[in-house]
């Protein structure tokens, strides 16, 4: 545990505004840790505080067992001195400098096996024949992986790295981001990365920490945060989800799927139970008896389809359901459902609706 | 680093410099001289010293600010002698205690009285009067004999001058506050700007050119300046110009034309008074007073001169012979009034 | 799992690496600040000494007039710079017509011709009994000068002319540089929200380039204000000419650096108003995507207008005062070219060059200091540092004797009662006196410039490189500086030039025997000797034209995307990722 970074206990404030409250976080060696969290959550200014680019006001941060931050003795050793790699957002390439020149900048001594790390480097990114070019000529995915190149050429102890692949249009952004991380994996750094993307943490990340407005919501592996998400706004990073909102009565609550059992919660406190889009599975018409593959504690309901739209994938379904199980007369709400693209029932088909538990979480309201 | 890098390269620039440039500091054998008197003017007269007595001159030319920098440089100060191009100049560095006397027989001996300090702190070099240029064809004989005449009705819209805050009108307009009082003098100068042609710009010889070209028909003008026009051979046309006007010394049935002199002085801060007082007592030489006159027109103090043909060849004229330092003293009063009647305006 | 503070892992005790560097830039900001700000202080001091009933005659009697006059001249060439500069800057580098190519470095060299030589030639061709008059008079047969009209150049429109034809480079320099560096995309993007090519330029184009041009017209209307040979010699009264008057013809340098502080302070509230008239606006390139300029394809007609509107500039600000000037020194040559004339020439050379690397290197040294985030007092220290340029040359050049003359006074009486012998004058009367004062004039220029320049690197340029090793130091040069050559450049033209010209600042404090082409100039045409001056005055403007030449072309070759125009590379389509 002595390798990679450690941040304990970080307070960061611009003016009067407090950007980190008593954040702490690991990022050991060899493995990837993600910064999860909206815009504005403080996950850059954590990443600015690890390379050394802004001074520590409170708390530590120790590189390899050493420190190199200290808020109480108003040391923070400056960002030439950390050894650490750092690849910008829109990656900061130096305008003035060829490709090879701009990877080699860090480099102190230009030996004969550094030179063939980046010649190596540029081969392996299929970049060879941009050695010389400047970086206005490249692609953006040229561009991100010259950065990339660039932040590890000095073979920095920690690699830390800014919405790498925000740039990058979708079509591409997968392939990337699987070649960089296979890249990295490679390399065999300390890496941390801060996104705002939660599919592309849960890609890459052998650890994640979700942030939200200045604290630590949530740490741990990409499936502890996805299926035991310890609040409702880690829940619905991966997606928006069906939101059924009621008071706690006998242990249950009430959803159009019928009573969701809620022991952690007393009776009569506002509780409320979240479904994943794609936690809800679909069945074509009026399910009569209780469909095969569907759990056999599981309640079901039948709905309407309002509108479907076909995604490719996947197909986005809005079906209208009663609110209350049992009750088809009643007032109903909408669902939003995802299913397999080769599903596309028409308007106004009925259909039979079933959440999977394993997909749904309860939560104690706000 | 860049710090360092700034030092060192001052550094080097000041070697790279005085390696070219010797730093004059006093030495023996040199002599060091500040002249408001324009470098044309004063680098003949310099060449004569220098090859009669061997010793080097330097000097440093400027129109203004020549005070303060001796002031400043205090009795560190490398300048043994000032050259001024009149006696209000001088009288400032009178005033400021920046002077030392002058001991020179050859200067007593060279210079009327009146044209040098009682307190021996200043010695005029040259005079010149200020007269007035008229068109030989549009102004009529006796038409005007005075600056008084200058300021009278029948002159309206006639009259060219430069700017009325220029030195040389100043002191002129001084010159008449001295004679006659600040009253009179103020009402001289409204009559003179209610006569202008045109707005007071240009020099004396622009005036002079003005009156040619028939946009006026007299002007005011420093004595030399004919002289210069008259035997311009770079811009001829200024023949033309000087051609079409006489010389008129005002004010000879009364107090005279005004004039006024070059100085000299030696600074407080010499340290060979010896060789300045030398410098200024080659100035008021044969030599140097023909110099003067040949080349830049103007009159030699030292009696018996043989006077340049041209400047002969004005006549002979009655100088204002005022005590200058009078009109020194109304110098603050004379610009001030020009301000008040708001003259350049 | 890590939301708990984990154990404190480093026992051993870190060599504590403190950051000396910063201190390094504080105190080295600190020192070139302090040693810039002293003649101002300087001149505050003299301010502060009694002038006795000065003012009270001054506000009696010229002071309103002389305050009208000056508004009126600064408005006049700030108006006229703004729109010849902005103008031929937008037309040359958005349009395509005939010429193009030269006029984007010609438009620049009437910045080499000092005002005082333009408005002597043109008092020598225009005035009454000049030649174009005279053919007028010839041809219509008039008599006097009361037959038929013609402006009158010894005026303040003739004041305000002139300097506009000399000055206006200085807003097309500064305008030019930020609409090259504009992203077409911007621009397109305005032309497809409905905006025709005029609509892009007033509200897209000069918005965006609105910080350029103001730093350019706050410049044109500083060189307004000190202006003094171009307003004596038209016998326009302004302020710069009321503060001689009372310092030469009322013998008052105290009451003169009163009147040179007043206009310091309208200086510093013009210039807090233009800031705060942007404080919220902030520049940056928001498109990444910048292509070669398209160049609007101008019909013959329009062509014609542009080929005119770019022309006549050049013609009126540099070729005809240049035959002029050349006719004269060709004539007279034998009587001017002589050893003296190379003497001077090197010394006006070797001096501009000199403050100009220094000046450049103290103004990038404050804005590098500047960026990486000094305390609020120093970077009102650096402003404050950098007025020199709003104080008149005359009155700064006091404040530089004094402060020089106490400097050496106070060394040598320190060394004479301790050591025992006279340092005398150190820097008194010397070339380094001269330099100096350069610098503390001209440093506004170069640090503004700097300042633009650093301001356009985004911060990340800054951590990329500091993250991969390079110090602060180690990244201005490695980075900031190739980056910012353009700029660089450009500061050092325009205090290249300035120097050049500079006249009372030389005169004062220069060392004895020591000439300058511009102190060579004026001691003749000021006496309206202008074949005398001919030659040195064409050899200030020649000297200017080959840096203004060089500059263009680094300007041109600094457009974003030209950082290797020996390379014609076209962005390639992606290759399939490996």
């Amino acid at each position: 545990m002595t390798t990679g970074l450690v941040m304990e206990r970080i307070r960061h404030a611009f003016g009067p505004m407090e950007v980190l409250q008593d954040v702490s976080l690991v990022a050991e060696a060899g493995k990837l840790t993600c910064l999860l969290g909206p815009s504005g959550c403080g996950k850059t200014t954590l990443l600015r505080l690890a390379a050394g680019l802004e001074s520590v006001q409170g708390g530590r941060i120790l590189l390899q067992g050493h420190t190199v931050g200290n808020g109480a003795e108003k040391f923070s050793l400056p960002p030439e001195k950390r050894d650490i790699g750092l690849m910008f957002q829109d990656y900061a390439l130096f305008p003035h400098l060829s490709v090879f020149k701009n990877i080699a900048f860090g480099i102190k001594n230009l030996t004969a096996e550094r030179r063939e790390w980046i010649e190596a480097g540029l081969e392996r990114m299929g970049l060879a024949k941009h050695r010389n070019s400047y970086p206005h000529v490249l692609s953006g995915g040229q561009q991100q992986r010259v950065a990339l190149l660039r932040a590890l050429a000095p073979e920095p102890k920690i690699l830390l790295l800014d919405e790498p692949f925000s740039g990058l249009d979708v079509t591409r952004r997968a392939q990337v981001r699987e070649d960089t991380l296979n890249f990295l994996k490679e390399c065999g750094v300390a890496v941390l990365m801060v996104t705002h993307d939660p599919e592309e943490a849960m890609f890459m990340a052998d650890h994640i920490v979700v942030m939200k407005d200045g604290k630590v919501v949530q740490a741990g592996t990409p499936v502890q945060t996805y299926f035991h998400p310890v609040d409702a706004f880690v829940a619905e990073l991966f997606g928006p989800m069906n939101h059924f909102d009621g008071i706690v009565d006998k242990g249950a609550l009430q959803t159009p799927f019928g009573l969701f059992p809620i022991p952690a919660i007393p009776d009569g406190e506002q509780a409320k139970v979240l479904v994943r889009m794609e936690g809800i599975n679909v069945t074509m018409g009026n399910a009569d008896g209780h469909p095969e593959e569907m759990p056999k504690d599981c309640c079901y309901t039948t709905g309407k389809i309002e509108d479907a739209y076909l995604l490719g994938r996947s197909s986005h379904l809005h079906i209208r359901v009663p609110k209350n199980h049992g009750h088809p007369d009643g007032e109903k709400v909408l669902l939003h459902v995802r299913v397999s693209g080769v599903m596309k029932p028409e308007s106004g088909a009925t259909v039979t609706v079933w959440a999977d538990p394993k997909q749904a979480f309860v939560f104690a309201a706000d | 680093m860049i710090a360092r890098t700034l030092s060192f390269s001052i550094a080097a620039a000041g070697i790279a410099l005085s390696s070219f440039i010797a730093a004059p500091h006093a030495q023996a054998a040199e002599l060091n001289v500040y002249s408001y008197r324009q470098a044309f003017l004063i680098d003949p007269l310099v060449k004569a010293f220098e090859k009669e007595t061997g010793t080097k001159v330097n000097i440093v030319f400027s129109k203004k600010g020549l005070l303060q920098r001796l002031q400043s440089e205090g009795m560190n100060s490398p300048a043994d002698v000032v050259l001024t191009a009149d006696v209000s100049q001088i009288a400032q560095f009178e005033k400021e205690n920046l002077l030392q006397p002058i001991k020179s027989a050859e200067l007593e001996k060279n210079v009327p009285s009146q044209y040098r300090a009682p307190n021996g702190m200043w010695t005029g070099l040259t005079m010149r009067a200020r007269a007035v240029y008229a068109s030989k064809t549009r102004v009529k004989p006796g038409e005007l004999t005075s600056y008084e005449d200058l300021a009278k009705p029948h002159m309206k819209g006639r009259v060219c001058t430069r700017s009325g805050k220029h030195p040389y009108n100043v002191t002129l307009t001084a010159s008449i506050i001295a004679a006659k009082g600040e009253a009179a003098a103020e009402e001289w100068a409204r009559g003179l700007k209610a006569n202008l042609a045109r707005k007071p710009q240009g020099n004396d010889r622009a005036q002079v050119k003005a009156i040619k070209e028939g946009e006026c028909d007299v002007s005011l003008g420093n004595s030399y300046y004919f002289g210069k026009m008259i035997t311009n051979e770079k811009k001829p046309e200024q023949k033309e110009w000087a051609a079409s006007v006489n010389i008129i010394f005002p004010n000879q049935a009364d107090r005279g034309t005004h004039v006024n002199v070059s100085t000299g002085a030696i600074t407080k801060a010499s340290k060979q008074p010896e060789l300045a007082a030398k410098f200024l007592a080659f100035l008021s030489s044969n030599e140097a007073q023909t110099i003067y006159s040949s080349a830049n027109f103007e009159y030699p103090l030292k009696a018996g001169i043989k006077m340049d043909p041209l400047v002969a060849s004005w006549g002979k004229f009655k100088a204002d012979d005022r005590n200058l330092a009078d009109v020194v003293a109304a110098q603050t009063a004379a610009t001030k009034l020009m301000d008040k009647v708001a003259f350049d305006q | 799992m890590t939301q708990t503070a984990p154990p404190i892992l480093a026992s051993t005790i870190e060599k504590r690496l403190k950051t000396p560097s910063i201190d390094v830039w504080a105190f080295g900001t600190l020192m070139v600040c302090l040693a810039v700000a002293m003649p101002i202080v300087w001149v505050i001091g003299l301010a502060l000494t009694p002038s006795g009933d000065i003012w009270q005659h001054l506000v009696d009697t010229v002071l309103g007039n002389l305050i009208i006059t000056t508004l009126m001249l600064m408005i006049g060439v700030g108006l006229g710079t703004l729109v010849i500069g902005t103008g031929t800057a937008w037309i040359v580098t958005m349009c395509r017509f005939p010429g193009k190519r030269i006029f984007e470095w010609a438009l620049l060299i009437p910045m080499a011709v000092p005002a005082y030589v333009i408005a002597y030639v043109y008092t020598d061709l225009l005035e009454y009994s000049g030649p174009i008059q005279g053919i007028i008079r010839d041809m219509f047969g008039f008599e006097s000068k009361h037959d038929y009209w013609f402006p009158e150049i010894r005026s303040l429109g003739g004041a305000i002319t002139m300097m506009t034809l000399v000055l206006y480079p200085y807003v097309y320099l500064l305008a030019r540089a930020s609409f090259l560096e504009q992203s077409v995309c911007v621009l397109e993007a305005s032309r497809t929200l409905g905006k025709g090519p005029w609509q892009s330029f007033f509200k897209v184009a000069l918005p965006l380039a609105r910080p350029a041009i103001a730093v350019g017209v706050s410049l044109v209307m500083m060189e307004t204000l000190n202006d003094y040979g171009t307003v004596d010699f038209f016998a326009v009264s302004t302020f710069s000419k009321g503060i001689y008057d009372v310092w030469l013809n009322m013998n008052s340098p105290s009451g003169a650096a009163q009147l040179a502080c007043m206009l310091l302070m309208f200086v510093m509230v013009l210039i807090g108003l233009e800031r705060y008239g942007r404080r919220k606006q902030k520049f940056h390139h928001t498109s990444t995507h910048i292509r070669e300029l398209p160049g609007f394809k101008l019909s013959p007609m329009l062509a014609t207008l542009a080929f005119l509107a770019c022309a006549i500039p050049v013609l009126l600000g540099f070729l005809i005062p240049a035959w002029v000037l050349g006719s004269y020194a060709i004539d007279f040559y034998q009587d001017t070219l002589d050893a003296n004339y190379w003497i001077t020439t090197w010394n006006s050379l070797l001096l501009s060059s000199i403050a100009a690397i220094v000046a450049i290197v103290a103004g990038v040294f404050l804005a590098y200091s500047l960026r990486l985030g000094q305390s609020h007092w120093i970077n009102v220290m650096t402003r404050f540092a950098s007025l020199g340029y709003a104080v008149p040359g005359a009155v700064l050049a006091i404040g530089i004797l004094m402060y020089l003359g106490w400097l050496d006074n106070t060394i040598d009486g320190w060394v004479r009662n301790n050591i025992g012998f006279s340092t005398g004058l150190i820097f008194s009367g010397t070339i380094f006196a001269v330099t100096f004062g350069y610098v503390v004039r001209f440093l506004s220029l170069s640090f503004g410039s700097a300042e633009a320049g650093l301001g356009k690197i985004t911060a990340n340029m800054d951590g990329a490189a500091r993250t991969l090793g390079a110090g602060p130091f180690a990244t201005l040069r490695r980075v900031h500086l190739p980056i910012m050559r353009g700029s660089i450049m450009t500061a050092a033209l325009l205090v290249f030039v300035d120097c050049m010209k500079e006249l009372p600042m030389t005169v004062m404090l220069r060392p004895f025997n020591f000439e300058t082409l511009a102190t060579f100039v004026h001691q003749y045409a000021a006496d309206e000797m202008l074949p005398e001056a001919s030659l040195a005055a064409l050899s200030i403007v020649v000297a200017g034209i080959i840096p203004v030449i060089l500059l263009s072309i680094t300007i041109a070759r600094s457009r974003a995307g030209h950082y290797a125009p020996e390379e014609p590379h076209l962005i390639e389509m992606e290759e399939a990722a490996p």
